[in-house]
């Protein structure tokens, strides 16, 4: 089989995995801010939240080419990946820097989808993505470490076994460069909450099941330590890149759903005894946004290939990132406008859509500090923040 | 029980069907196909079967090289191995062509039971199922919505016309034409997909006397008219005929 073959088959399969979950079904979920559970162990249960996992810890040992791919057809079918794409990737970070006993307990068990590891714990109220100023401490007492401090902004914690915690382990005073001192820990969500631990669920524009964090003396045990204490920053930028691409991805399928909703309305609604599509007021921004998503989609390609490789690929997938979300965005305005009126209406499924895409102009990562990276490391220009 | 299912690829729903420049079939040089929807409850069928009984499931698939995506997929929601017969003359054949090529192909395995589709998403004959089971002298069955294994046979249970069912009993080997429906569809699993890569799957040729049996002379779309006729005549004279002519022209009242 080729790889262009296994693609194939991988973009049929999860098509028709998720023409099972239609519309209406994320529309309700929408209403409910409920979490698209049924989906999710869909998913899970036919192996393709486990795509990245080494094979012999249980999962399929593909690529982020395939990855990408997965995440691409779920918000190409309507739905939104955001919901599950952490269980794909944020293992990375044990899988590469845990320790041989950590891989063996957690990875199987993560690929099986017996324990679900979704939450990464990074960002706080006070310090955004200046995540070297972060405040939340963990103080080694013996055998255990106890963090107290607060995260935001955490999404999936409610429907996550484990999390990722990224905590100071030296005070920032006392370290020569600011990205040391930064410790990763695998906290057990199930014995954590209400113990040291506790969660509050933030209402947001769209249904992200995202919350706020708060620790007080929380106990972790040492052996949930991922790496080395202190090299935690080192840690979370190895995690990046491959993040960037699956957004990415998930740009692209949100935009090819656009366009294909817009397309098909522009060609069907009659008005003034023609296609509104016929008119090129209509016609030309739909045909751009078009343009714009294909290219996108060429960059996340590109940097899809290089990371396979094991070749650098930071620039590649910040400008994935930048590109497809900003065309993805760009189709959702389109399709906003080609709908008139009936983009509104939630029944249509356009303004939800139109909302969830909105937010990888934000997150993970804004469009401002892609730029940022790209004028610093690509361009040789003085850092601008 | 050794089980053969024949799948067709067909054009996929969402592609827009255009005549083509021989006007005998649609355009579809960069469509993208899918498995044909009542063989994907065939193939459906067949693995609960085995999953019941035990045995093998082989898929068939007739078409030029392109079906290799259909044979994948089988694979990948669980038949053990494949056959292929690849020819591009099988690219929009007739019923009776496709069920000689799928015979000769599938004659020396001496299969238990041997399912179809019930008929095709694109050309609809519901005929190569039949056509097969002649050929290779087994009884066949048609439009099966539920499946029984007996001692040394098969119980059937055929739909009929107006909600009505048929229990038909019949010894195997035996072809049976499932309709959709019958059962729920599984998906492929990423599993099923990377255990795909490790299937066998022969490649056969059609047999070289193979010929069409029919021939298509034109494929159309019927263009949408529209007709306005004006009554006249006084209101009451107007709606007497505008009656006549809905009860006995139009034969909607």
């Amino acid at each position: 089989m080729t790889n262009s073959e296994l693609h194939t088959d991988l973009r049929t399969a999860v098509r028709e995995l998720c023409s099972r979950f239609p519309d209406s079904y994320w529309r309700e979920l929408d209403a409910q801010e409920a979490y698209p559970e049924e989906f999710v162990r869909a998913l899970t249960e036919a192996g393709y939240l486990a795509a990245l996992i080494p094979e012999d810890l249980g999962g399929s040992g593909l690529g982020i080419a395939e990855a990408s791919i997965i995440l691409e057809e779920v918000n190409r079918s309507g739905g939104n990946a955001a919901a599950c794409h952490a269980q794909l990737y944020i293992m990375g970070t044990l899988l590469r820097h845990g320790s041989e006993a950590q891989r063996r307990h957690y990875l199987p068990k993560i690929a099986s989808g017996e324990l679900r590891l979704q939450a990464f714990a990074v960002t706080e109220p006070t310090t955004g993505t200046d995540t070297t100023q972060m405040k939340t401490m963990a103080v080694r007492r013996g055998d255990h470490y106890v963090v107290n401090g607060q995260k935001v902004w955490i999404s999936r914690v409610e429907h996550s076994d484990l999390m990722l915690l990224v905590a100071r382990t030296t005070p920032l005073e006392e370290v020569k460069k600011r990205t040391e001192g930064l410790s990763v820990f695998l906290v057990d969500l199930r014995e954590a909450i209400g113990h040291g631990m506790t969660v509050r669920p933030i209402r947001a524009m769209i249904n992200h099941a995202s919350t706020e964090v708060f620790f007080d003396d929380l106990e972790v045990p040492v052996e949930n330590r991922v790496g080395d204490e202190g090299q935690g920053f080192r840690y979370l930028l190895d995690g990046l890149n491959a993040e960037r691409i699956l957004i990415a991805a998930e740009c692209v399928g949100d935009g090819r759903w656009f366009i294909e909703r817009a397309s098909r309305y522009a060609r069907d609604r009659v008005v003034f005894g023609r296609p509104i599509g016929q008119n090129q007021g209509i016609q030309f921004p739909i045909a751009r946004a078009y343009v714009n998503v294909e290219a996108a989609d060429l960059m996340r390609i590109r940097a899809a290939d290089l990371f396979d490789a094991g070749d650098p690929c930071g620039a590649e997938a910040n400008m994935a990132k930048l590109l497809a979300a900003d065309a993805s965005w760009e189709a959702a305005n389109v399709t906003m406008q080609t709908y008139g009126g009936y983009g509104f209406a939630q029944e249509y499924d356009i303004e939800r859509k139109f909302r969830e895409t909105r937010l990888y102009q934000t997150a993970p990562i804004s469009t401002n500090l892609i730029l940022a990276y790209i004028g610093q490391h690509v361009l040789d220009l003085p850092r601008s923040f | 029980m050794k089980i053969a299912v024949c799948v067709k690829q067909v054009v996929t729903r969402e592609w827009p069907l255009r005549v083509d420049d021989t006007r005998t079939w649609v355009q579809d040089r960069d469509a993208s196909f899918e498995m044909n929807e009542p063989d994907a409850y065939a193939l459906e069928e067949a693995l609960r079967l085995k999953e019941q009984h035990g045995g093998e499931v082989v898929v068939c698939s007739a078409g030029p090289a392109r079906v290799a995506q259909v044979i994948r997929e089988a694979l990948a929601r669980g038949a053990d191995r494949a056959i292929r017969v690849e020819s591009d003359a099988l690219a929009a054949a007739d019923s009776g062509m496709v069920a000689e090529a799928l015979a000769a192909a599938i004659r020396d395995e001496a299969f238990d039971l041997v399912l179809t589709g019930l008929q095709s998403d694109d050309q609809g004959f519901a005929q190569t199922g039949v056509v097969l089971a002649e050929l290779l002298g087994i009884p066949h069955a048609t439009i099966i919505m539920e499946v029984q294994v007996a001692d040394g046979g098969l119980r059937v249970k055929r739909e009929l016309e107006g909600g009505w069912f048929q229990w038909v009993s019949m010894r195997s080997p035996a072809l049976l034409t499932i309709q959709s429906g019958i059962n729920q569809l599984r998906y492929a699993t990423l599993r099923g997909i990377m255990a795909a890569k490790k299937k066998e799957v022969r490649v056969v040729e059609p047999p070289a006397d193979l010929a069409p049996h029919h021939e298509i002379l034109e494929l159309y779309v019927p263009e949408k008219g529209k007709q306005t006729r004006l009554i006249e005549g006084s209101p009451a004279e107007a709606a007497k005929e505008l009656v006549r002519v809905l009860r006995e022209e139009a034969r909607v009242i």
